[in-house]
């Protein structure tokens, strides 16, 4: 038995309640009398509206903690008994002790940092420094941070823009004596936002690291208290200067991999251990052990920080699939100055829409060539129909990853229009995103 | 010493009965079955979420300062979902529906819209740090013995994972057992004696059964007790599965708070109405002891801390009835800071603790006639936090009874294991959508109610021809439904009645788990019985092969060796024995018959007939001596 087509009937309407509360000036937090249609008496706080409750539905907290949602249709009515205290404003400063080491934390919002209103049960994000710091206070036993929210988004809406004024900031707050960055980030497109900030920046004197959490940090067992622990000791214990991200290795709470951030890649919904390097093993791991870093890791660097972070607006990704037409491909395309297309197997796409990539680079679109199996490399010369696709104008990416080479291409693109500099860019290794070695 | 009069004393207890529901996981697909098989293991740490005004639970407070590592070992009956690895899936529609059965069927009024929330427990039994749990009705009552209980609130819930073993600071969990639906009924505070909270139990537990969708065996139904005495204080004694010893953690309870209560009193006479104690290292004074405890702890690099409770002394030993007074709950209090337990002037000399030991430490405390001391051993880190609870808890006994949750130990008592978690512990599961009660729904679950225990029994009895005790035996036991599936089956009934009561019982006397049995082995056990393939001896043999080894019906035949024997082999062995036994027969006569009966049997076990080989022995001892 599932209720679900009744709660996708009453979603739309479920706004009324709120209506209703609002007229009769009652909030959530008030503490107020129900009578259910049945006419049973409920004595309780008022909860914010869920967006699948029912209309009619009105939702308190009972004495005992419970939620329970009733109906007020009909012969239903609620009176206000009294109005919640209002909030104490919770003021705290975040100490510094001279002894320690300052790392930066620039958040960019999820719920990473993230706090539970027990009294509505609302959990909402940091929207201060402070609050972000005091969310993982442990982190203060490690060394002092200076905190900046640069913005609150969840990832999946994270813009270009959201790069480039991250990129600024990382710069900024390396260049005024930070000993490292913490990112915590939105785990959806984490990858992606490595791979921006990776292109942008240069002589990096510190490690960035990106974090996220697969578990919200309103949950005991939340992974975001270990993977900010691990992202403070690595930045005051490691001689590093790289984009890394930093998440759990396995399902366990106490070992850590970091990633070269044009290798990291989200390979499963839910997992604590969603992050994968990508063709290559892991930058290094944390335990408690402490920090091992692989030989191929880039030391800190000396001076200053650099930054260009523009980046191409209208750039395509797309995955070829079998049956996409050319007519499809066409449109999905238009007006793109750049498109990666990860293709079948060693990086196919049909016959037709060879002839499609073909007439986009006669037109001046650079086309860029992945693969969509994730593992492994891209390669156009094995069958015809990789020969012809080279043909055809295509650059092969061999083993980076489709959503490093759409950032890397957006970041090319703004620098150059130039056919023959940007496949020459394309096929530079600048930042760790291609090897020609990979190992069994 | 007799029963405490427990109306005069106020006597007040609330049941709690939790039962696992059969139905599937509660937020996932996985089914409900325990394992012995652990396919991987995986470590975890929780730590109390901060509110925003960074209030955290008092009851989790004290489980993260323990700052514990939980392993957690996963089965084939377990999946992403309980290892906190995916968001839970819709709620399962047929536990809501058995819930909102048992609802109807206490007269409790559903809500309108279930809620599920997150509470939070991070003592390790739940990997996410929070138990799932909605509640689904109130306002109930139950008639028995001619009074009514009020059913205050009937939840449903996530059981726990299941705590193997703790080892220092680790502690070992399996998640097989978590996400099993979990039927909370609470009752009000309305039972007044312990044999009264042994029938309301009873009879909630019939009536969870007649549902026929719950688990079966050892630890499939759990009660949590609360219970108060005028002058003492709510006290909630957690997870009892014995029913038949319900009785006895109330009885002690009520003779713990009295003493309690008595302490306070004496106290107050004795002028104490405050207590601060100087901690004082005793390491020295003790150097040369011959205590074992004492000694390990000294030559492990760590110290023995002593305090002098004033006007303490004699409350720490047992009264004169012998019920425990202060001691057991001050050792209680220091193991939670990792030290082995006290010693207290109540219990000394002992322990290798000589008179002349104590006489020193009495003095080097200042400790005259009337007050007690108490030493911790143990690391300098350890014993600080140890003593310091002590204090606290000494502290307490001033007022009175402490409110508290206490676990139930096998004997009948029960030892303090947390304080009652605060109220501000719950917040919405958001990954799980209300579930809307309908009309409509509740009218199809009142058209489905399962026949009620009483209208069972009487149909055993009339339509069956089992006795009042055999039917009242199965409704009981829960095996009501499988015995109808047996006799369908074309099982006799008292052959049916006699496995599931007796036999039953039996494998469970011999610590085997009978949640593993099902209706289609006990079936096809007593088709080939019943057909004559072996005897109704065999039948224990074979089910206990059966669930102890996974073994399938043929398989156990052929390992414990069983088949049917002719009448000609009986009388062959038998003939054979009453020839070796001769003499013995001659000078016992009748009564060799039972001592030859336990030859035969070894080597006829489960082949054949005990009546029948019986009546061929006695007939064959006869014709030597007559």
């Amino acid at each position: 038995m599932n209720n679900v087509s009744a709660i996708v009937e009453r979603m739309s309407k479920g706004k009324r309640m709120q209506e209703m509360l609002e007229a009769k000036g009652i909030s959530p937090g008030d503490l107020v009398e129900v009578t259910s249609s049945g006419g049973r008496i409920f004595r309780g706080v008022v909860m914010p509206h869920h967006e699948f409750s029912g209309e009619s539905v009105v939702t308190i907290k009972l004495d005992s903690g419970y939620n329970v949602g009733i109906d007020l249709s009909d012969t239903g009515s609620l009176k206000l008994v009294s109005k919640a205290e209002p909030r104490r404003a919770h003021k705290r400063e975040i100490p510094r002790d001279k002894t320690k080491k300052t790392v930066s934390v620039i958040s960019t919002g999820g719920t990473i940092a993230s706090y539970v209103d027990y009294r509505t049960g609302a959990v909402h994000p940091a929207i201060s420094a402070e609050e972000m710091v005091f969310s993982v206070p442990e982190l203060l036993d490690i060394c002092n941070i200076r905190a900046e929210v640069l913005c609150s988004v969840l990832s999946e809406n994270m813009k270009k823009e959201n790069w480039t004024q991250l990129a600024e900031r990382v710069c900024e707050h390396l260049n005024s004596g930070s000993v490292g960055c913490i990112i915590p980030h939105g785990t959806d497109t984490l990858g992606f936002t490595a791979a921006a900030l990776s292109f942008s920046l240069s002589n990096i004197t510190a490690p960035v690291v990106l974090v996220g959490s697969q578990r919200s940090s309103d949950r005991p067992s939340s992974d975001a208290t270990s993977n900010l622990l691990s992202a403070a000791r690595l930045c005051t214990g490691a001689d590093l200067g790289e984009i890394v991200v930093l998440m759990h290795a396995t399902t366990d709470d106490d070992a850590l991999s970091i990633h070269r951030a044009t290798r990291a890649r989200k390979n499963h919904s839910s997992r604590r251990d969603a992050f994968q390097s990508v063709n290559e093993p892991p930058l290094g791991h944390i335990d408690a052990g402490g920090i091992t870093l692989r030989e191929e890791h880039i030391v800190r660097a000396k001076g200053k920080v650099e930054v260009d972070a523009r980046f191409e607006e209208e750039v395509a990704l797309l995955n070829f699939y079998p049956g996409l037409s050319a007519e499809r491909f066409r449109r999905s395309v238009e007006g793109a100055k750049g498109v990666v297309i990860a293709g079948t197997g060693l990086g196919h796409v049909s016959q037709g829409i060879i002839a499609e990539i073909s007439s986009l680079t006669r037109s001046g679109t650079a086309v860029c060539v992945t693969t969509q199996c994730i593992w492994g490399s891209a390669n156009l010369n094995v069958y015809s129909t990789g020969r012809d696709m080279q043909s055809a104008g295509a650059i092969p990416l061999d083993d980076m990853l489709s959503e490093t080479a759409y950032v890397k291409l957006s970041w090319v693109l703004a620098r150059t229009r130039d056919p023959d500099e940007v496949r020459k860019m394309m096929r530079n290794n600048m930042r760790g995103e291609m090897t020609e070695r990979r190992i069994l | 010493m007799g029963s405490p009069d427990y109306r005069s004393l106020g006597l007040k207890v609330g049941l709690e009965i939790h039962q696992q529901l059969s139905t599937g996981k509660l937020f996932c697909s996985c089914p409900c079955d325990l394992s012995e098989q652990v396919v991987r293991r995986f470590m975890r740490l929780l730590r109390p979420s901060q509110s925003e005004m960074g209030e955290i639970d008092r009851a989790a407070l004290e489980e993260a300062q323990k700052n514990l590592r939980f392993i957690y070992e996963s089965t084939p009956f377990d999946c992403l979902v309980e290892a906190d690895e995916e968001p839970p899936h819709p709620v399962s529609g047929e536990a809501v529906r058995t819930t909102l059965m048992i609802s109807k069927m206490l007269g409790a009024h559903p809500v309108d819209e279930i809620q599920f929330m997150r509470k939070i427990v991070i003592d390790g039994s739940n990997t996410g740090g929070f138990q799932r749990t909605g509640l689904i009705a109130t306002d109930g009552s139950l008639a028995a013995d001619g009074k009514k209980i009020s059913i205050s609130t009937i939840c449903l819930e996530e059981d726990a994972a299941r705590r193997i073993k703790e080892e220092g600071r680790e502690v070992v969990f399996r998640i097989d057992r978590l996400g099993i639906p979990l039927i909370e009924i609470a009752t009000g505070p309305e039972i007044e004696t312990p044999e009264e909270a042994k029938r309301i139990a009873e009879r909630l537990g019939s009536l969870l059964r007649a549902t026929r969708r719950v688990r079966r065996g050892i630890g499939s139904i759990r009660e949590d007790l609360n219970v108060s005495i005028s002058g003492g204080a709510r006290v909630e004694i957690k997870g009892v599965q014995e029913l038949y010893l319900l009785p006895l953690y109330i009885d002690n309870e009520v003779r713990r708070q009295s003493a309690l209560i008595e302490v306070s009193r004496e106290l107050s006479k004795r002028g104490i109405s405050e207590l601060k104690p100087k901690k004082i290292d005793l390491s020295k004074e003790l150097a040369k002891t011959k205590s074992k405890v004492l000694m390990k702890s000294l030559g492990d690099g760590g110290r023995i801390l002593g305090i002098r409770l004033p006007g303490f002394a004699g409350l720490l030993g047992p009264d004169s009835d012998g019920t425990r007074r202060l001691g057991p709950e001050l050792a209680a209090h220091a193991r939670v800071s990792g030290v082995g337990g006290i010693f207290h002037s109540d219990e000394l000399p002992a322990y290798g603790i000589t008179e002349v030991e104590v006489d020193r430490v009495r003095k080097e405390l200042g400790a005259g006639k009337m007050d007690c001391i108490v030493l911790v051993a143990g690391s300098n880190e350890n014993t600080e936090a140890a003593i310091e609870r002590v204090i606290a808890r000494a502290r307490q006994a001033i007022k009175g009874v402490p409110e508290e949750t206490r676990d139930p130990m096998p004997d009948g008592i029960t030892t303090y294991s947390r304080p009652l978690p605060g109220r501000e512990r719950m917040y919405p599961e958001t990954d799980i959508p209300p579930f809307t009660v309908t009309q409509d729904l509740m009218e199809e679950i009142g058209n489905q109610l399962p026949e009620y225990p009483e209208e069972t029994a009487r149909r055993f009895i009339e339509e069956r021809g089992l006795s009042g005790e055999q039917a009242d035996a199965l409704v009981k036991s829960g095996f009501d439904r499988d015995f109808d599936e047996l006799v369908e089956a074309e099982i006799p009934p008292k052959t049916a009645a006699r496995t599931l009561i007796n036999t039953i019982a039996e494998l469970e006397k011999d610590g085997l788990d009978t949640s593993r049995l099902n209706s289609e082995m006990i079936k096809a056990v007593l088709r080939r019985q019943t057909s004559g393939d072996f005897a109704m001896e065999a039948v224990p043999m074979l089910l206990g092969r059966m669930i102890e080894q996974g073994e399938t019906l043929e398989q156990a035949l052929n390992s414990l060796d069983i088949s049917s024997v002719s009448d000609s082999e009986i009388e062959r062995v038998v003939e054979s024995i009453v020839r070796e036994k001769r003499d013995l027969i001659l000078e016992r006569r009748e009564r060799s018959i039972a001592p030859l009966m336990g030859l035969i049997m070894s080597e006829l076990r489960g082949k054949a007939d005990g009546k029948k080989i019986n009546s061929i022995l006695t007939a064959k001892i006869k014709s030597v001596f007559e």
